[in-house]
Parts: structure tokens; C-alpha cells; sequence
């Protein structure tokens, strides 16, 4: 069932467009591989998760995106950043600074780290105010208190007047969301907002997410490990592995038909909740480390269908489905496959 | 016929002081009047959210942190009360596994170093035959003879967690606290963990203590669950009894928020709100009421006891009333083709197996 090559990106244009990003590392005199040929579209009103294990690269995909990867090590190898049509990694960073925070809002995994502990929560969403959006201090203070209160904090006025270390650490990552709806965003970029939190508290803030997601029409960019939280969460899926893009597809065509052995893998490797197995399924072997110069398919060193070609030609995305696109030479697997 | 482990009425509470005098301003009520029993081969899981005290269980278990009341028994001998000397036999029937083994190895011994240490100290090796007892071990945990000579810095996490449970494997204990030992890792290695922890008990017939506040790995490794809020105990059942019929609103709720990794099934309900309470003021009555969306006027009055209900123990009045919202339909647990697909990869993986 394969079919051609399709232009998705010809109906709607993407709010953020990722276009073949290579990010390197120089450390030491070595370069190191941090992402190869990275692509990912963003609409608005969508939720586009980014997943992946420890160092496939997700995180400096996002990182890269605000430009706040440090430089150096970090450097930018090639490719686009597009947000609606400007590239971001040639914008000066002057400009740069007026996006994040303004256009761009961010979320990120520690509240207590991101958040500044010697000023009141309330002052920091009024100082991004006053930055981005000119109001005057006493409209920027009501400001704050309004969006505390939209993301759920209680009793909103008077916790603008408390510190970070102050709250719990669902609620300082309510007011880590309150910072980065501030202005408004037309992306939001949340990476790994919840994983440092408890289920239950994780549960309120996803649905604090979706909700926001919902009113404000915002694009949003979920950096997760958690396929659970992906499954909930996201309409679109990007599944990266050592610094490269292996599958891509709207959520559910994922969870049905996953395409990419990594992704198989990484599936039947969940314990569910909701079933039981006497076994888990595992993926032999572990990631590549960055070091090692990648010739071919970037999972072939695991992968139990890999033969000569997938050890010598990087596998190409392409389209198997309906916007569902898959780097594998095998891809579709089925019993005839080998 | 009494249990291999017997733990009764452990309690521990910390002192918390302030000021230049360093007074006594409050106890924060780590552990409240815990009881539970481990067999030998069985594993109970300690499940709750963080601040919760089912770490310092594991510990108090283990003696590291010294309980303020109640009663260990191991092979019905009582150890709280044994002296040092007599604790150190003791020891080596209890290990303990930790969240990030990069942290509790010693980054200045190479890993031989590190197994040798408790099977010299132990008696369970000679300098003779350290070395083979070393690499019988590696071998059992996964890994080979040649990672012998390396330090903990030059393995990843998962390999790392094989050096760790090695470690805790080496004095053939009885009993492991496993204290959330897959998650710092990445979900295809934890399934490899969980894997090992699962052969070795089957193996030699460990008693697991597992502590961990993913209640996905914790249906699919524990035999009992015992769900904590705020130090107590608050449900304990069979992993099976505890997942298709919980009685308890905060296992409920714990269930009900765990993400499931399937889109079809998005969870629409509206999660349990608020914080867990700080176990240096815990609320009166039921430790839970705030946040239960079915407390009464008696749950804020009255701390419900534990008590048995068909094969559960649970502590809440209304426990009877207690029913899951969406009795889910049993969802296949994988997508047809992603199991379609599985097995492709499985059985061309197991074909080159035995192909070399």
C-alpha cells in the first residue's frame, strides 16, 4: 500500500517549520552529532509531540528552536527554523529575545529552576509584561493576577505576591504556563513540562494544556518521553532516535500502525496499566553515543530486520500514509518483508 | 506459617528543629503504624506520590534509617532491636536497589572491586576464587567478564542499574528493597530491568520490596500493591484485586490519572485537584478528605481505620461505595498490527540468534 511522494505542507501552511536541521557539538576538538536532517511542521491550534528516549535529540530540537542552545559547544551545522516564514537562525538575537517569551512562550521541566527565586511570581509575569507588551505596571499587575487565576492557581491575588519556593511544584509549573501565556503566544514550547511531577498533579496540568490549547488557538510544541502523555495530548507525533527523525504521523495512525521498528520497539517496551503481559518486550542494544559517526540507518545497530542496505544508505522519510511518513528501507514491515 | 518478612506498626517520625537551640518545633510523621508482610519469592509494591514516606519505609526496613516504633521481623527473628554486630549478619539478607546507581556506586572502584567488597566481607568468596564468583555474577545480571575493570562512569544507566543490582545480588539475600530502580531509565531499557529483576527472583527466590510511583510498572512486576498517602497505608490488595476493583478514592484517582498510551482512549474525566498535604500538619480525619470528591462530614471527624473488605484491606468509610466511574472495556492490550509487526521483528531477531 505505498504510495507516492505527497506534499502535505501544500494545504495549510505551517505556523513553524522545521526544515532539515543539523545541530552539532564541538567538544574537546571532537564534533559530536547532536541532530541530522531534522523536519517537523507545526499548524496552529495543533499539538505536535516530540518523543524519544535520553539523547535522541528532542530536547536540542526545541532548545534550538528558542536559539537558546548555548553556542558554543552548540552550532548550528544547517538548515531552516521557519516561523511564518522567517528564518530564526538568522535573526539577530536582539530580535530574537522580543520572540521568546512574546511570541514564543515556554514551558519547562523544573518550574523551580526556570522560575527567577528572588522575585514574587507575580513580578516576573509582570516584568515579561512590561518587556513585550507596554502596559502600564498597575494594568500589568491585574494582568498577572488574571492569568494566575486562568490557569488555576488559587486564591490568584494574593499568590502573585508569594515566591517560587513558596508553592507547590504544580503550582509553580501552573505559574511557569501563566509566564508563558503572558503575551499571548502563538507557539508554546513545553519541554517535558510534566515529568518532574506526581501522576496526579500531572494529570491537572496536561488538562490545564489542552484547555489553554483550546482557548487560545496557540500552536503547541510537547517535548516528552512519555508515549502515555503523547497518546493524550497530541495530534501529531514525531519520533526521533539519535538525532534524526525515524517516523512521523497524526497520533492515532501512530498508535495503530506504527511503521518504524524503533517505534514498534518502544511501544510493546510500555507497561500498560490497563493490561497485562507476562513479559516485556525489549530492544536489544542501547543508543549509539554521539561520537560514533553514523553510515546508514541510524537504528540498524538494533534493529533485527537491518541487512547490508540499511548499514550502508540513510533510509529516506517517506510517505507510507496519510501524512504518516517513515525512515525505514523495510517500512511497511509484514511478513512478506523478509 | 508467618511470612518471611513481618513488618508491624512501623512508624517514623522526624524530628524537625529550628532556632539557634536547634528545639524541637514539630515531628513530621514520615511513617504512621505501617504493616504489611513480604514471602519469600513475592513482591509487594510500596506505590504513592512523592513525600509520601514509601522510601523511608524501605529504609526503616533495612535499618539505614532507625524506626520510632514497631516491629521487623525477618524469618521471624525481630531486628530492630539487634545490636550492631547481630545487624550485620542480618545485612546480608537484606539489600537494597536505588533509583540512580550512578549515585550509590563508588566511582573510585571498578566494578570488580565493588562485587569482591561484600563477598570477602560476607565469606562468600576467597581471594581464590573472587574472581570467578565476580564474573558468575556479571553474567547473571546481564553483563560479561570484560566490564570486570571498568569504573561506574564508563557504563550507561542501564548497564549501571545491572552493576547495582549485582552488587545487591552478591550476598544472596532474601529480601531486596527496590527502591524505584527503573525510573531514572529510559522505557525500553527499564523493560530490560524489569525483565532481570523478574528472571533473578524467579532464579532464587527473592522477596521484592518494590517501591515506585508508576503504577504501570507496578501492575506488571508486583503480586500485592499497598497504596501510601501521607505515611499510611491507606489500600492493600493483590496487584489484580487492587487494578480491576480499587476501594480506596485515592487509588482510584491514582489509576484514573495515570496517562494511557493509547489515543482512542483519552481520559475526559476531570482529575483529583489539589496537592497532597504536608505531613508535618496532616489533616484531621482522613489524610485524603481535602482532595476526595466523596468525603463527608465523618472523613474530616474521624480517621477511618484499615480494614478488610473482601480480599482487600483499605482504610475509608466509604470504600463499600467505592466504584470505578468507567468500568473500561479490556482494550486489546496492543494495536493488531502493532503486535503483527512485534513479532516479525521478534522472530527475525530470534533467527539470527541462532543463526551465529
Amino acid at each position: 500500500m505505498k504510495m507516492g511522494e505527497v506534499d502535505i505542507e501544500a494545504t495549510t501552511e505551517p505556523l513553524l517549520k522545521v526544515e532539515d536541521l543539523a545541530v552539532d557539538f564541538h567538544v574537546s576538538g571532537t564534533v559530536q552529532r547532536a541532530l541530522q536532517g531534522v523536519s517537523l511542521n507545526l499548524k496552529r491550534g495543533r499539538t505536535l509531540g516530540l518523543v524519544g528516549e535520553s539523547g535522541c535529540g528532542k530536547s536540542v530540537t526545541s532548545l534550538s528552536i528558542m536559539r537558546l542552545l548555548p553556542q558554543p559547544p552548540g552550532h548550528y551545522a544547517g538548515g531552516r527554523i521557519l516561523l511564518e516564514g522567517r528564518d530564526l537562525l538568522s535573526l539577530p538575537e536582539r530580535e530574537m529575545r522580543a520572540l521568546r517569551g512574546g511570541r514564543i512562550g515556554m514551558i519547562f521541566q523544573e518550574p523551580m529552576t526556570s522560575l527567577n527565586p528572588v522575585y514574587t511570581c507575580g513580578e516576573q509575569i509582570v516584568e515579561s509584561l512590561l518587556v513585550h507588551s507596554g502596559l502600564s505596571s498597575k494594568a500589568a499587575m491585574d494582568r498577572a493576577v488574571e492569568l494566575l487565576d486562568l490557569v488555576g492557581l488559587p486564591s490568584p491575588r494574593e499568590r502573585a505576591h508569594d515566591y517560587p519556593h513558596q508553592l507547590s511544584g504544580g503550582q509553580r509549573q501552573r505559574v511557569m504556563i501563566a509566564l508563558a501565556l503572558a503575551n499571548d503566544p502563538d507557539l508554546l514550547i513545553a519541554d517535558e513540562p510534566t515529568t518532574a511531577l506526581d501522576v496526579t498533579i500531572q494529570a491537572q496540568i496536561l488538562d490545564l494544556m489542552t484547555d489553554l490549547r483550546e482557548r487560545t488557538g496557540a500552536a503547541v510544541l510537547l517535548v516528552t518521553h512519555d508515549l502515555g502523555v503523547v497518546a493524550q495530548t497530541c495530534d501529531d507525533v514525531v519520533v526521533m532516535y539519535a538525532g534524526g527523525v525515524v517516523e512521523r504521523a497524526p497520533t492515532n495512525a501512530l498508535f495503530a500502525d506504527p511503521q518504524h521498528p524503533y517505534t514498534i520497539g518502544l511501544m510493546a517496551a510500555v507497561p500498560r496499566i490497563d493490561a497485562t503481559v507476562d513479559r516485556l518486550s525489549t530492544i536489544a542494544g542501547s543508543v549509539p553515543p554521539p561520537w560514533v559517526t553514523l553510515v546508514g540507518c541510524r537504528f540498524a545497530s538494533r534493529c533485527p530486520l537491518a541487512d547490508d542496505r540499511c548499514r550502508s544508505a540513510v533510509p529516506p522519510l517517506r510517505e507510507n500514509g496519510p501524512d504518516h511518513a517513515v525512515a525505514c528501507w523495510h517500512a511497511p514491515i509484514e511478513e512478506a518483508t523478509i | 506459617m508467618s511470612a518471611m518478612l513481618e513488618v508491624r506498626g512501623l512508624t517514623k517520625h522526624f524530628p524537625v528543629r529550628r532556632g539557634l537551640l536547634r528545639r524541637v518545633v514539630g515531628q513530621v510523621q514520615a511513617v504512621n503504624d505501617v504493616s504489611f508482610d513480604v514471602n519469600e519469592g513475592e513482591t509487594l509494591a510500596i506505590v504513592g506520590e512523592s513525600g509520601c514516606g514509601k522510601s523511608t519505609i524501605g529504609r526503616t526496613v533495612l535499618r539505614l534509617v532507625e524506626a520510632t516504633d514497631g516491629s521487623v521481623r525477618l524469618d521471624g527473628e525481630q531486628i530492630l532491636n539487634l545490636s550492631t554486630d547481630a545487624m550485620r549478619h542480618i545485612r546480608r539478607k537484606l539489600q537494597i536497589i536505588f533509583q540512580d546507581p550512578f549515585g550509590s556506586l563508588n566511582p573510585r572502584m571498578t566494578v570488580a572491586e565493588t562485587l569482591a567488597e561484600p563477598l570477602l566481607l560476607h565469606g562468600l568468596a576467597t581471594p581464590d576464587n573472587v574472581d570467578d564468583k565476580v564474573t558468575e555474577l556479571l553474567r547473571t545480571c546481564g553483563l560479561s567478564s570484560f566490564h570486570a575493570q571498568r569504573y561506574p562512569h564508563e557504563f550507561s544507566g542501564g548497564q549501571r542499574q545491572r552493576v547495582g543490582i549485582a552488587r545487591a545480588l552478591a550476598t544472596r539475600p532474601r529480601l531486596i528493597v527496590c527502591d524505584e530502580p527503573v525510573s531514572a531509565l529510559d522505557v525500553s531499557v527499564q523493560a530490560q530491568i524489569v525483565n532481570l529483576l523478574q528472571d533473578l527472583q524467579a532464579q532464587f527466590g527473592i522477596g521484592y520490596i518494590f517501591i515506585s510511583h508508576d503504577l504501570a510498572v507496578v501492575r506488571h512486576i508486583a503480586a500485592r500493591v499497598a497504596v501510601i498517602y501521607l505515611g499510611r497505608i491507606v489500600e492493600e490488595a493483590t496487584a489484580e484485586a487492587l487494578f480491576a476493583a480499587p476501594r480506596h478514592p485515592y487509588t482510584l484517582s491514582l489509576i484514573a490519572a495515570a496517562p494511557r498510551p493509547d489515543p482512542t482512549n483519552r481520559d475526559r474525566s476531570k482529575p483529583v485537584q489539589g496537592d497532597a498535604p504536608s505531613a508535618l500538619v496532616p489533616p484531621p480525619g482522613c489524610a485524603f478528605h481535602p482532595r476526595c470528591p466523596m468525603a463527608q462530614q465523618v472523613c474530616c471527624d474521624e480517621r477511618p481505620e484499615l480494614r478488610t473488605l473482601g480480599a482487600t484491606r483499605v482504610a475509608c468509610h466509604f470504600a463499600e461505595e467505592v466504584v470505578p466511574e468507567t468500568a473500561t472495556p479490556q482494550p486489546s492490550a496492543t494495536a493488531p498490527r502493532l503486535q503483527r509487526r512485534l513479532d516479525v521483528l521478534q522472530g527475525e531477531a530470534l533467527k539470527r540468534q541462532n543463526a551465529i
